[in-house]
């Protein structure tokens, strides 16, 4: 159990899990409605078993992986991360989960391969908020290939130790921690390995607003709101406002990935 | 007809009936956001439940009118009463984002002037105090019956910039503003001069 990723500073001394009732209650999942309180009324229709993987493109064994194989050859560990939507609130999910370079390497990632796309089930029949195109379903996400093997990128499949709820993305999800919580794309049913930048859903919804890296910055703000504070869910009517921090406060372990990089032109 | 109807039945109900009920939105709300009812989130769900009532107000103001033209249902009494319920809501939906959401008093401003969608709801929210602030006899009679119009024609722009910062604010392409965007429009269109020369002509018919 690896516990607290890379806690060992002060500023995760404090860091309290969200309840049960908190993380599985405010969920954005539109593909069941645009209201918080959808996901957790609608996501019970969809099925989830059986669940299969696609992982294909530039791997040395692409095919269809049964969640249940993935599961039986993943060492699943706890790990508490802070979650910060780009909407500006934000909560501590004790997730349980594998890495996902464990996954990849499952699969034999080629030298060629740069970059990793990410597909979300699509089944109109149980997700009544494809009804509306709010985006071009189904839902798509992609990280640069150096980002999805850091270890404290995730494959999420449970919290609070029991099987992740499906408004939270069952049956796997991945879990990004330094990134706005849209890049931790749900529902998991294809990974491609690409040697070009893959789309992702809302930057192909707004360019302008939602761009392909979207890490946690409290400097770059989005064109409709400030990024420098969030309010941490469960404070009531009454809750402050706290400091955003960059990389969402992961920046030890990952800054180094963006090295050189002008992230206010990659936000 | 249904018209009548409407007409008899609301002509015994005094406006003030609506004053005295319309804090009971806002306290249940408010009530709800203090014990949970409104999830764990309950500031912006407050701040939401308040703008989306003020704006559902601000519609059912400019249907009066045209309810009394088209389909002679004559609400014109509650017209005042439901002008000012909307402009409390909409200034009770400001304070919850100023003193809960926000928060931060130079964010405040720096949202006003750079975030769009802020600033086209508070070019809104300006409209409306002058209508709010007029919004009694007294002022009709020192304005006169004809500048007094004049200056509450300032409620078309307004409800327009209301709609609007309520489409601007949506992620996504989302159905539920669009549709009161296309409601207001279609209520504006109303009162183009030639829908309003022609339903003259029928009345003198």
């Amino acid at each position: 159990l690896m516990g607290i990723a890379g806690g060992a500073r002060a500023a995760e001394g404090d860091l309290e899990p969200n309840s049960w009732e908190e993380i599985t209650s405010y969920n954005n999942y539109y593909e069941f409605g645009t209201g918080k309180d959808d996901p957790a009324r609608y996501a019970e229709r969809l099925t989830i078993a059986p669940w299969t993987v696609r992982i294909d493109g530039l791997v040395d064994r692409p095919g269809d992986y049964a969640f249940e194989d993935i599961l039986s050859k993943m060492t699943l560990e706890e790990r508490l991360y802070r979650f910060r939507c780009v909407e500006a609130w934000s909560m501590v999910v004790p997730w349980t989960g594998f890495e996902l370079a464990d996954l990849l390497e499952l699969a034999g990632v080629q030298s060629s391969a740069k970059y990793v796309g990410f597909e979300t089930v699509l089944n109109r029949d149980e997700m009544p908020g494809t009804a509306y195109r709010v985006l071009d379903w189904p839902y798509v996400e992609g990280l640069r290939l150096d980002e999805a093997m850091h270890p404290l990128t995730i494959m999420a499949t449970g919290i609070y130790g029991k099987d992740i709820p499906k408004q939270n993305g069952a049956p796997l999800r991945l879990v990004v921690p330094w990134k706005y919580g849209f890049k931790s794309i749900k529902s998991v049913v294809r990974i491609t390995l690409t040697d070009s930048e893959p789309p992702t859903s809302w930057n192909k919804a707004n360019a302008r607003e939602y761009g392909f890296y979207s890490n946690v910055n409290p400097e770059v703000s989005h064109p409709r709101w400030s990024q420098a504070t969030e309010r941490r869910i469960g404070g009531g009517l009454f809750a402050a406002r706290q400091d955003t921090l960059p990389f969402n406060g992961y920046g030890d372990e990952v800054a180094g990935l963006y090295a050189g990089m002008d992230l206010s032109t990659y936000f | 007809m249904i018209a009548d109807r409407i007409n008899a039945a609301t002509r015994r109900v005094p406006s003030w009936t609506l004053y005295i009920l319309s804090p009971l939105p806002a306290l249940w709300w408010l009530w709800q956001g203090l014990t949970g009812g409104l999830g764990v989130e309950p500031i912006k769900a407050l701040e939401h439940a308040l703008g989306e009532f003020a704006l559902q107000l601000l519609v059912v103001g400019l249907c009066i009118t045209p309810l009394r033209r088209f389909a002679g249902v004559n609400l014109l009494r509650f017209r005042r009463a439901v002008g000012l319920i909307a402009f409390f809501y909409v200034l009770l939906h400001l304070l919850v984002w100023l003193v809960l959401d926000v928060q931060i008093p130079a964010q405040i401003w720096a949202d006003i002037v750079k975030r769009p969608y802020i600033t086209v709801g508070m070019a809104g929210f300006a409209l409306l105090i002058p209508l709010a602030l007029t919004s009694n006899n007294l002022s009709v009679r020192r304005l006169g019956g004809l500048r007094w119009r004049q200056l509450h024609r300032l409620t078309y722009a307004a409800v327009l910039l209301g709609a609007l910062h309520f489409v601007m604010l949506a992620k996504g392409f989302q159905i539920e503003p669009l549709a009161y965007l296309i409601a207001v429009l279609g209520l504006l269109a109303l009162r183009l001069p030639a829908l309003e020369t022609m339903s003259r002509r029928r009345l003198r018919g």
